[in-house]
């Protein structure tokens, strides 16, 4: 049963947590863009608008510019609190923005160059809100869901490195959640 | 009190997936100190189990914390049954 908190010129659907977690989808399966994007859309003349943003493995050489090896990437997570974040962020987002579906996959396990990473798409009346929504998730999926990037090339093998540049791009939307990279705000006090 | 460690990422490679601890029964005559009794001193507790987790929990870039499954700062309370995880700062997307 679900609960039902039906936004007047919004969505006419379920705004719940729950019904957020439906939106979400992380493992190892890769996805299809055209696919996902078709079923936003199905039996929903209201929308005027979709935006998607898909996020793919780079290559990386490691220290060896001139390194003919293949890099790969390991993603790791946290099974749980991976799903339950995204879907918060989601209920944050059906609040701020005027948006209809939203969809949200994230791969998980080892990944080669050039595969696909992320989805994230959003479905609205107007482009505005789409285009926004669709940054705002993705600015906040990388400073707060639980993903752990490892890339390895010719058997040198890294953690990446959470960037500064990404916790400004989440703060230019005005929340107050600690900063990822740099930030103290989880440290310890002592 | 009962709490179920998890660990990810670099923490993880060097202290495994996680540890079931349980933690003395706070009593009036021990301090904080003996007595974790919040996330951050939880991981102050862990770090003086070993030389390895003291390496693992004390890494320069930024421990992050959740308290059941949820982001959370080094005072959060501590509550029996409470799944805690320490991570390095995530990297996603």
């Amino acid at each position: 049963m679900a609960s039902s908190d039906i936004t007047e010129g919004a969505s006419n659907g379920d705004r719940s947590f729950e019904s957020a977690l439906s939106c979400v989808r992380v493992g190892p399966d890769d996805f299809d863009l055209s696919t996902e994007v078709a079923a936003l859309r199905a039996g929903e003349p209201g929308v005027g608008a979709v935006v998607s943003f898909v996020g793919t493995v780079r290559e990386w050489r490691g220290d060896q510019a001139d390194a003919a090896m293949p890099s790969t990437l390991e993603l790791e997570h946290y099974p749980g609190m991976t799903e339950r974040s995204i879907a918060q962020l989601i209920v944050k987002a059906w609040q701020r923005f005027d948006v209809r579906g939203v969809r949200v996959i994230h791969r998980v396990g080892p990944l080669a160059v050039s595969d696909q990473i992320v989805l994230v798409a959003v479905t609205s009346a107007h482009r505005t809100q789409a285009f926004q929504c669709a940054e705002f998730l993705m600015d906040w999926l990388k400073t707060q869901a639980p993903f752990w990037k490892k890339e390895s090339a010719g058997g040198e093998g890294r953690w990446v490195d959470a960037r500064t540049a990404d916790d400004d791009a989440a703060a230019r939307w005005g929340h107050v959640a600690p900063a990822n990279a740099v930030g103290t705000a989880l440290a310890p006090k002592a | 009190m009962k709490i179920q460690v998890r660990y990810f990422a670099s923490v993880r490679e060097q202290l495994g997936a996680g540890e079931q601890v349980t933690l003395p029964e706070p009593a009036e005559h021990l301090t904080d100190e003996s007595t974790p009794q919040t996330v951050g001193q939880l991981r102050e507790w862990l770090a003086r189990q070993s030389p390895v987790h003291a390496t693992a929990l004390h890494a320069a870039k930024g421990l992050r914390m959740a308290f059941n499954q949820t982001l959370c700062s080094a005072d959060q309370p501590l509550a029996d049954g409470a799944e805690v995880a320490f991570f390095p700062p995530v990297t996603g997307g």
